[in-house]
C-alpha cells in the first residue's frame, strides 16, 4: 500500500488547477455580486463591511425588463447561430465523412482554419468587407448596381454572419464524429430494401445523426450565449445581448456588482444546456 | 433461361483487377457459394450485382433484363450484409418492415408478413427489441428476416456466418439451407470458409484474381480440382510437381516415385494433386503410387491426426491418419505410403 500522499498526488494537480483557476474566480465573482458600488479604485466596497452584503444588484437584474430582454435576445441569437451552424455544418460533415482518407485530413484542416486565424483579424476582415466604403459596397457601386452604399455592417445579418463564421467548427466536428462512426453498410442496406436516396437520407441518415446534431447545437449555443465581441463589432446598436450588456456595465458604467450579478445569472442560465449536453454525451 | 447471368464482368480498382471478364450463370432456386481468398473479387461481384459498384464493362442480366444503370433500390433482389447493417434506431419489427414500407405495402399485410418472417427465423416475440439488445446470432437472424421479407427471387449473402462462433455457425448453416429450400429463392453466398462452401451449396464457384477458376457441385470440385490453386485452397491437397514420363505416369522427383492416375494423363499436365486423407500408411498396390518417407510431425486433430512426412525426394507431404487405423507412427519413423490411382488428380495450371 503506497502512502496516501503519493496516491493523492495525481489527483492533487488537477484539483489545484480547478481550485485556483475555476473555483477561486467564481467565488470572486460571487463576492463582487454582493459588493457595494463606490467611487473608489476599485469601484467597490466588499460585502463583509459594516453594511453587510448588498442584494441590490441581483434584485435589479431580476426585476428590470432591460436585463430580461438582454437574456432573451442572447438566447435567441445563440439559438439562431446554432441552427445556422447546423444547417451549414451538416452538408460539410457529410462531405467529410464520405471523403476518401487522402482527402479527409486536408478537408478537416479547412474546417478548422477559422480556429487558427486570430479572432479579431477575422472580424476586421468582415468589417473591411461590409462597411460603407468596404469592398462589397465599392464593388457594387463601381458596377453601377447601387447608387448609395448598402447598410451591411452593424446589422443583424452581419451579426449572424460573424457568429456562424466563428462557431461553425464547433458544429462540424461533433456532426462529423457521429457520421463517421456509422457503418456505411446501413445506408446501403436501406437502398437495397428499396429506399430511394432521399428516403435513405430521411429515414436513416438524418435520424442517426440526431444525437450528434443535438450535441453540435448545444456546443454552439453554450459559448454563443455569452458572446459580446461579435455583437459589439458587427451587430446593430439594438443588439443588447447579455454579454454586451455585462461588458458595458463593467467597463463603461463601472458598476461591478451588477456586472457580476449578470455573470452569475448567465452561468446559472447555461447550466441547463450544459447538463443536457453531458447527458447526451453519456448516452452515446 | 438462368435467373442471373454475368457476362464478361470487369471491374478495376486502380492497378488491380477485382473482376476479370467474369462469366457466371445462376439458376432459379439454386444455392451457389462463391469461394475465394481475400482479394479474389467475391465481394466485389456481390456488390456489382446489388448495384453498389458499377462494372467497368460487361453485363448483369436478371431474368434476361440488363441491370446496368438500375440503381440499387430499384433492383428486384436483396442482400444480407456481413456486418448485418441493422438500423440501430429501429426495433426488430421496424427493421424487418422497412423494405415493405418502402414498397407501400398496407399496414395489415405488412404486420402479417413481418410476423411470418420473424417466425421463420425463430424470433417471435422479439419485434420490440432494439438491435443492440440482441446477441450476435439473433442479429444475424434479423438481418436474414429483413432480407427475405420482400420474397426476393435472388438473395445475396456476404459472409453471413462470418461473425458467428463455431457452434452457432454449423447450426445456422443448416438453417440457412432449410430457409433456402423453403423460400425457393436463389442464394448466392460469399464465403472464404471452404467447409461452409462445400456443406451448403448446390454448386461452388471458386474465384481467383477476379475469375471463376472452377465451378461445379461441391463433391466434384473437391475430388477433381482443376488447378493448383483450387487443390490447395479446398482441403489443402498435396500438389506434386514433376513431368509426364511418356508412359502414362507422372514422374515426381520430390516424391522419389511415379504417380499413375486412372486413365490417361492429359497432355499439358504440370502437377498432380493428392488429398491428405487419400494417402494410406501402407502400399495399396505394387509398382507406382507408393513412396517412402520419414514422419517429421504428428498433429492430433480429434477425429484424425495430420502427419507431415518427408518423402525420399525431399517433398513434404500432408498425410491424414484416421483414428480407427490405430495409433499414428511416432516422429522419426520411416513409413511406406500408398494411394489409389483414382486419387491422383492431374492439374493443368
Amino acid at each position: 500500500m503506497r502512502p496516501l500522499l503519493l496516491r493523492a498526488l495525481p489527483l492533487a494537480l488537477p484539483g489545484l488547477w480547478l481550485a485556483l483557476l475555476v473555483a477561486a474566480p467564481l467565488l470572486v465573482v460571487l463576492a463582487l455580486a454582493f459588493a457595494w458600488p463606490t467611487e473608489s479604485v476599485p469601484p467597490i466596497a466588499p460585502p463583509w463591511g459594516a453594511e453587510g452584503p448588498n442584494i441590490e444588484p441581483f434584485a435589479l437584474v431580476l426585476e428590470d425588463p432591460f436585463y430580461h430582454a438582454a437574456f432573451a435576445q442572447a438566447a435567441l441569437v445563440a439559438a439562431g447561430t446554432a441552427a445556422l451552424c447546423l444547417l451549414l455544418g451538416f452538408p460539410m460533415a457529410i462531405g467529410l465523412a464520405r471523403a476518401t482518407p487522402a482527402w479527409r485530413l486536408p478537408l478537416l484542416m479547412a474546417v478548422l482554419l477559422p480556429f487558427w486565424t486570430g479572432f479579431l483579424p477575422r472580424l476586421g476582415a468582415w468589417i473591411g468587407l461590409l462597411r460603407d466604403e468596404g469592398w462589397i459596397n465599392t464593388l457594387l457601386q463601381s458596377l453601377g448596381l447601387i447608387a448609395d452604399p448598402l447598410p451591411l455592417l452593424y446589422s443583424w445579418p452581419a451579426l449572424f454572419l460573424g457568429m456562424a463564421h466563428a462557431y461553425l467548427p464547433f458544429a462540424v466536428l461533433p456532426l462529423y464524429a457521429s457520421l463517421s462512426r456509422r457503418d456505411p453498410a446501413v445506408e446501403e442496406a436501406a437502398a437495397d430494401l428499396g429506399a430511394t436516396p432521399w428516403a435513405v437520407f430521411r429515414t436513416i441518415t438524418l435520424p442517426l445523426a440526431a444525437p450528434g446534431a443535438a450535441a453540435a447545437f448545444l456546443l454552439v449555443f453554450i459559448p454563443a450565449m455569452g458572446e459580446y465581441v461579435i455583437p459589439e463589432l458587427l451587430g446593430p446598436p439594438g443588439a443588447q445581448l447579455v454579454g454586451r450588456v455585462l461588458w458595458q456595465e463593467f467597463f463603461q458604467n463601472r458598476d461591478w456588482p451588477v456586472a457580476a450579478a449578470l455573470a452569475v445569472l448567465l452561468l446559472l442560465a447555461l447550466l441547463l444546456p450544459i447538463l443536457l449536453f453531458q447527458r447526451l454525451e453519456a448516452r452515446r | 433461361m438462368p435467373l442471373l447471368s454475368l457476362r464478361a464482368l470487369t471491374r478495376r480498382f486502380g492497378q488491380t483487377l477485382a473482376l476479370d471478364r467474369l462469366d457466371l450463370d445462376v439458376a432459379a432456386g439454386e444455392f451457389l457459394t462463391l469461394l475465394g481468398g481475400s482479394g479474389s473479387g467475391k465481394s466485389t461481384l456481390l456488390r456489382v450485382v446489388a448495384g453498389f459498384e458499377t462494372a467497368d464493362s460487361g453485363a448483369v442480366l436478371l431474368e434476361g433484363r440488363d441491370l446496368s444503370g438500375v440503381p440499387p433500390h430499384a433492383r428486384p433482389l436483396n442482400m444480407m450484409f456481413q456486418s448485418y447493417a441493422l438500423f440501430p434506431h429501429m426495433n426488430v419489427a421496424a427493421n424487418v418492415a422497412y423494405g415493405l414500407r418502402r414498397d407501400g405495402v398496407p399496414r395489415a399485410e405488412r404486420d402479417a408478413r413481418v410476423g411470418q418472417a420473424l417466425a421463420m427465423v425463430g424470433l417471435e416475440g422479439f419485434g420490440g427489441r432494439l438491435p443492440h439488445r440482441l446477441s450476435g446470432g439473433q442479429r444475424q437472424r434479423v438481418a436474414l428476416a429483413r432480407a427475405l421479407v420482400k420474397r426476393p427471387r435472388l438473395l445475396l449473402l456476404d459472409e453471413p456466418l462470418g461473425a458467428l462462433d463455431a457452434n452457432l455457425r454449423e447450426r445456422t448453416g443448416f438453417e440457412l439451407r432449410a430457409l433456402q429450400r423453403e423460400t425457393g429463392a436463389a442464394f448466392i453466398m460469399v464465403t472464404h470458409d471452404q467447409q461452409e462452401a462445400l456443406a451448403l451449396a448446390d454448386r461452388v464457384a471458386v474465384l481467383e484474381h477476379g475469375r471463376v477458376v472452377q465451378l461445379g457441385p461441391p463433391r466434384a470440385v473437391y475430388d477433381r480440382p482443376a488447378t493448383r490453386f483450387v487443390a490447395q485452397f479446398l482441403g489443402a491437397a498435396n500438389v506434386l510437381e514433376g513431368r509426364p514420363d511418356g508412359a502414362g505416369g507422372f514422374d515426381c522427383p520430390g516424391l522419389g516415385a511415379t504417380l499413375r492416375p486412372e486413365g490417361a494423363l492429359p497432355p499439358g499436365t504440370a502437377a498432380c494433386a493428392l488429398r491428405p486423407e487419400r494417402i494410406a500408411l501402407r502400399p495399396l498396390a505394387e509398382g507406382p503410387n507408393s513412396a517412402e518417407g520419414v514422419v517429421e510431425e504428428v498433429a492430433f486433430r480429434g477425429d484424425d491426426s495430420l502427419l507431415l512426412v518427408r518423402a525420399g525426394g525431399g517433398a513434404l507431404l500432408r498425410v491424414g491418419h484416421a483414428e480407427e487405423d490405430g495409433a499414428p507412427p511416432p516422429r522419426g519413423a520411416t513409413v511406406r505410403l500408398g494411394w489409389e490411382a483414382a486419387s491422383v488428380v492431374p492439374l493443368a495450371g
